[in-house]
C-alpha cells in the first residue's frame, strides 16, 4: 500500500467486500443458553481462527499501531468497521479483556520486547488475556490487593488469589496486579506483571453463576515464580498503571474504546437487525398491545440515548475535548440502560419468565433477569462510576478513607477481633 | 449541543449570550412576568439582527446560517434561550420560516420572509398536535368552498399566538393534512390569552369560526403536506430540545455550586455520597441529553430520514430526564428552592412548558415504537 491515507469511505468499501468474501454471516441469537464445555472450547477455537482471518485480511487491531501488527488507523475507521461488520460473526471474545484493557495497557506501559511479543500475538488470535485484578477480599477496592510478590534474585515469588476472570480456563495470559511492598501506603506498594496462566504454581477453579454459567474463574497462585522481565512498569509503581487500566476498562464498558472491534456495549446496533425487544413482542403476539408498545418505545429511547452518549464522549475523548475521566459517564449510562431494558424484557416475556418450553419465544428470559446486575457490577460497579463522576468530573470531595498515608500492613482488613 | 463548535459558531453563541445577559438578565425576565406579550417588539427586532430568525432561510432569500447547517446553528441560540430563560417566539418563528422557505410559493415567500427576518413579523404555529396523531375532536379542519377554503376548530395552547401577526394553521383536510397561512386579523379568528406556566412565554387559545381564506393561502402541495408537517415538528423539537438542555445545564451548574457552598452538620452537601451519586446521575442525563439534542440537529439539518425517530427519542428522553433533573435540583436546594425568590422556578417553569408541548414523552415513546415496529416487522 502507498503511504497515502485511505479515506474512511474507501476503507468501508474495502472492508465491506472483504467481509462478504471472508467472514461467516452471523446466525441467530446466541446470547441465551450456555453450551457444554466442549461447545465453549469449540467457540473459543473458532474465535481464534476468525481473529486470525481478520489479521490476515488486514482488519485486526484497526486502532493498534502498525509496528505491533495493527492497522494504525483512527477511531472513525473502527466505528465505521463496527457498522459494516455487524452482519458477520466476529471474534468478540478478544475485545474485553484481551484488547482492552490488557492490550491497551501493554501499549502504554509495556517494554518494547513485551509489546512485540504479545500485541501481534493477540491480534493474530494466538493469545487470549485475562485481568488478574479483583481478589476475594475486595472488589471495588482493587488497590487493596493482598496477593503478594516477593523478590528472589531475578525472580518474584507469588502467593495469593485472583477472581472474576472470565474464561481463565481457556485463556493464555493474565495481566496481574500484585502487592510488592506492605510497608508503604497501599497505592505505593503495587506492581504489574504478565502471568502465563498454564504453568506450575497456578490452579484455576471455575465459579458457577446463578444462570448456570461457569465462565468466571478464580486462580490460586502458590509459590508461583515469575522472571523479572515479566514485570510491566516500575516496581511499586503499579498504581500508575492501575489507574489507566481502570480507565481503559471503563471506556470499553461504556463503548468508547477504539481498541474493541465489532458489536459491543454502546456500539452501533447491527444494521440489518431490529431491536430484539421488537422481535420478542412480535413473537409473543404483543405488537398491538399499547402497554407493550410503550415499553418498546422506552427501551429504544434508552438504547439510542446510551449509544449517542457513548459516541459523543468517545469522540470528545479522542480529540481531547473531553477528559478521560468522562468514561465513567458512559459506563454508568450503559449499565443503567441495560438494567431497565432487561426489566422491560422481563415484562414483555410475561409469565413465561417463570415457566417456559425450550421453543418458547421468551425462553430463558427470566434467567437473564436474574443476572441483570451483571453489567452494573462487572467492569467496575456503578457505585464506583458514580464516585468517579462526582469526584473526578465534577470535582466533589473524595470519600474519606482509612487507608491513606499509613503502611498497608496497618490498614484494617476486617472487623477488629473481639476480645474473649 | 456539540462538544466542539467552530470559531464562527462560538462567536455567534457568545454574541447571543452577551446580548441576553445585557438585555434580559433574570431580573428583567421577572419584570416581564405581568407583561401581556412577554417581550418587547424592539427586543425581538434586535434578536433578529443577531440572526435569530435567519438561520433556516437561505442567503438567496435574505437569510443565512453560520455553518451551512442552519438547524445546528439554531441550537446555539436555543441553548442560550434556555440558559437565560429568554423571551421571544424563537420556536414558532423558525418553524414558520423554514416551512415558508421549503414549501412557499414565490408570492408567499415575498409576503412573509422579509418582515419575519427583520423581526417585524411574528408568527405562530396552530395545530401542531396533528403531527403526533390523527385529528382530535374539535381540532382545526378545512373544507373547500368554491374558490375559497373554510377553516374551523380550535387549538390550545398555541405559543405566541397572541403576539403573532400571521398564523400557520395546520388542519385536517378532506385528503389529509392541509396547511394555511392566515393573518391573525382575519375575520372569524379569535385569539384568547391563556395563563402561562412560564414567566415570559405566552400561550393563547385560537378559535377558528368558519374562517374563510383564499385557496392561495395554502402552504405546500397536497402530496407533500404530511412531510411538511413532520418537518415542522422536527424543527420545533430541535429548538425545544436545545432550549431544555440549556435550561437544565444552567440549573445543574448553580445547584452544583450550591452543593459546595451549603454546609450541614459541619460539612458541604457536596461531601455526602448519597448526594454525590445523585449529581453523577444528573450529569449522565445531562450529557446524554446534549448528545441527543446535537444528533437531532445534525440530522434535521440534512433531512436525514432517521430524523423522525431521533426527534421522538430526544423528546421522550429529555422530557423525562431533564424535568426530573430540575425537580431533583430543586430538592437539593431544600425549602428555598420552593420560594419565588429563588431563581430555580424560572428554569423549572421553562422545562415544564417544554416537556408539555409538542408531544409528551409518552406520545413520543409510542411514536418511537411505531417507527421501530414498522422498520423491523413486515
Amino acid at each position: 500500500m502507498s503511504d497515502e491515507v485511505e479515506s474512511v469511505e474507501a476503507f468501508v468499501e474495502r472492508a465491506r467486500s472483504w467481509l462478504a468474501e471472508n467472514m461467516p454471516r452471523r446466525e441467530g441469537d446466541r446470547r441465551r443458553g450456555f453450551g457444554s464445555d466442549e461447545e465453549e472450547l469449540a467457540a473459543v477455537a473458532r474465535a481464534r481462527e476468525l481473529q486470525r482471518t481478520l489479521f490476515d485480511g488486514g482488519f485486526a487491531g484497526i486502532c493498534f499501531p502498525r509496528e505491533y501488527g495493527g492497522q494504525g488507523l483512527g477511531p472513525a475507521y473502527q466505528r465505521a468497521f463496527d457498522e459494516v461488520c455487524a452482519p458477520y460473526e466476529m471474534p468478540s471474545v478478544f475485545n474485553v479483556p484481551t484488547f482492552v484493557p490488557c492490550g491497551a495497557v501493554l501499549l502504554e506501559f509495556g517494554t518494547e520486547e513485551q509489546k512485540r511479543q504479545h500485541i501481534p500475538a493477540m491480534l493474530r488470535g494466538e493469545e487470549l488475556w485475562m485481568q488478574f485484578l479483583s481478589e476475594p477480599s475486595g472488589g471495588s477496592d482493587v488497590a487493596g490487593a493482598l496477593t503478594t510478590a516477593v523478590r528472589d534474585g531475578d525472580e518474584w515469588v507469588v502467593n495469593g488469589s485472583k477472581v472474576w476472570t472470565t474464561g481463565a480456563w481457556w485463556s493464555d495470559y493474565g495481566l496481574c496486579l500484585l502487592r510488592t511492598n506492605w510497608e508503604v501506603p497501599k497505592h505505593r506498594g503495587l506492581s504489574v506483571f504478565i502471568v502465563k496462566i498454564r504453568q506450575p504454581g497456578i490452579e484455576v477453579q471455575r465459579i458457577e453463576m446463578i444462570n448456570g454459567s461457569r465462565e468466571f474463574c478464580q486462580e490460586f497462585m502458590t509459590d508461583l515464580r515469575l522472571p523479572d522481565d515479566r514485570r510491566v512498569g516500575e516496581v511499586d509503581d503499579g498504581w500508575t498503571i492501575g489507574r489507566r487500566w481502570m480507565f481503559h476498562e471503563r471506556n470499553a464498558m461504556g463503548g468508547g474504546s477504539p481498541y474493541t472491534s465489532g458489536p459491543g456495549p454502546g456500539h452501533a446496533a447491527p444494521a440489518d437487525e431490529g431491536d430484539p425487544l421488537v422481535a420478542l413482542a412480535r413473537d409473543t403476539g404483543q405488537l398491538d398491545d399499547p402497554r407493550a408498545r410503550d415499553l418498546i418505545g422506552e427501551a429504544h429511547v434508552l438504547k439510542r440515548a446510551a449509544s449517542e452518549l457513548s459516541e459523543r464522549l468517545g469522540r470528545g475523548m479522542a480529540t481531547g475535548a473531553v477528559p478521560d475521566t468522562a468514561a465513567a459517564i458512559a459506563r454508568l449510562m450503559t449499565a443503567v440502560v441495560d438494567q431497565r431494558r432487561i426489566t422491560i424484557q422481563l415484562d414483555l416475556a410475561g409469565a413465561s419468565a417463570a415457566g417456559w418450553a425450550d421453543d418458547d419465544p421468551a425462553a430463558g428470559l427470566g434467567v437473564t433477569y436474574l443476572m441483570r446486575q451483571n453489567t452494573s457490577i462487572g467492569g467496575g460497579t456503578t457505585e464506583m462510576a458514580r464516585n468517579n463522576i462526582s469526584e473526578r468530573v465534577l470535582g466533589m470531595p473524595r470519600e474519606r478513607t482509612l487507608d491513606k498515608d499509613v503502611p498497608f500492613r496497618e490498614v484494617p482488613k476486617g472487623p477488629p477481633a473481639t476480645s474473649s | 449541543m456539540e462538544i466542539t463548535v467552530s470559531d464562527d459558531q462560538e462567536f455567534f453563541r457568545a454574541t447571543t449570550r452577551r446580548f441576553l445577559g445585557a438585555e434580559l438578565p433574570l431580573t428583567a425576565v421577572r419584570a416581564l412576568a405581568d407583561d401581556p406579550a412577554g417581550f418587547e417588539p424592539d427586543y425581538w427586532r434586535k434578536g433578529a439582527e443577531l440572526g435569530w430568525t435567519s438561520l433556516l432561510v437561505p442567503e438567496a432569500l435574505g437569510g443565512g446560517s453560520i455553518s451551512g447547517r442552519g438547524a445546528v446553528d439554531l441550537t446555539l441560540v436555543a441553548d442560550a434561550f434556555g440558559r437565560h430563560v429568554a423571551a421571544g417566539p424563537l420556536g414558532p418563528v423558525n418553524v414558520v420560516a423554514d416551512a415558508v422557505v421549503r414549501s412557499g410559493t414565490d408570492d408567499q415567500r415575498a409576503a412573509v420572509l422579509p418582515d419575519l427576518l427583520t423581526g417585524e413579523l411574528v408568527t405562530a404555529w396552530v395545530g401542531d398536535r396533528l403531527a403526533l396523531g390523527g385529528p382530535a375532536p374539535g381540532s382545526p379542519r378545512s373544507i373547500a368552498a368554491g374558490g375559497d377554503v373554510v377553516l374551523s376548530g380550535s387549538a390550545s395552547p398555541v405559543e405566541a399566538a397572541g403576539q403573532a401577526d400571521l398564523l400557520l394553521v395546520t388542519t385536517a383536510g378532506p385528503d389529509g393534512p392541509a396547511q394555511y397561512l392566515v393573518p391573525a386579523s382575519t375575520p372569524g379568528v379569535t385569539i384568547t390569552p391563556l395563563r402561562s406556566i412560564d414567566l415570559v412565554r405566552r400561550y393563547a387559545r385560537v378559535d377558528l369560526a368558519d374562517v374563510v381564506v383564499p385557496a392561495s393561502a395554502r402552504l405546500g402541495a397536497p402530496e407533500s403536506s404530511a412531510d411538511d408537517l413532520e418537518r415542522q415538528l422536527q424543527v420545533a423539537l430541535v429548538v425545544q430540545a436545545a432550549e431544555m438542555v440549556g435550561a437544565a445545564e444552567r440549573t445543574f451548574e448553580f445547584t452544583l455550586e450550591w452543593a459546595f457552598d451549603r454546609y450541614s452538620f459541619g460539612r458541604p452537601l457536596a461531601s455526602y455520597q448519597e448526594l454525590k451519586h445523585r449529581f453523577a446521575d444528573m450529569k449522565t442525563w445531562l450529557e446524554a441529553s446534549h448528545a441527543l439534542a446535537a444528533a437531532l440537529a445534525r440530522e434535521v439539518a440534512v433531512d436525514d430520514p432517521g430524523a423522525a425517530s431521533t426527534a421522538s427519542v430526544t423528546k421522550a428522553y429529555l422530557g423525562e430526564h431533564l424535568a426530573e433533573l430540575l425537580q431533583d435540583c430543586l430538592q437539593l436546594h431544600g425549602g428555598i428552592g420552593l420560594t419565588s425568590d429563588h431563581d430555580i422556578h424560572l428554569y423549572l417553569r421553562r422545562i415544564t412548558a417544554d416537556r408539555s408541548v409538542h408531544g409528551l414523552p409518552a406520545d413520543h415513546r409510542l411514536r418511537v415504537a411505531d417507527l421501530e415496529i414498522a422498520r423491523w416487522v413486515a
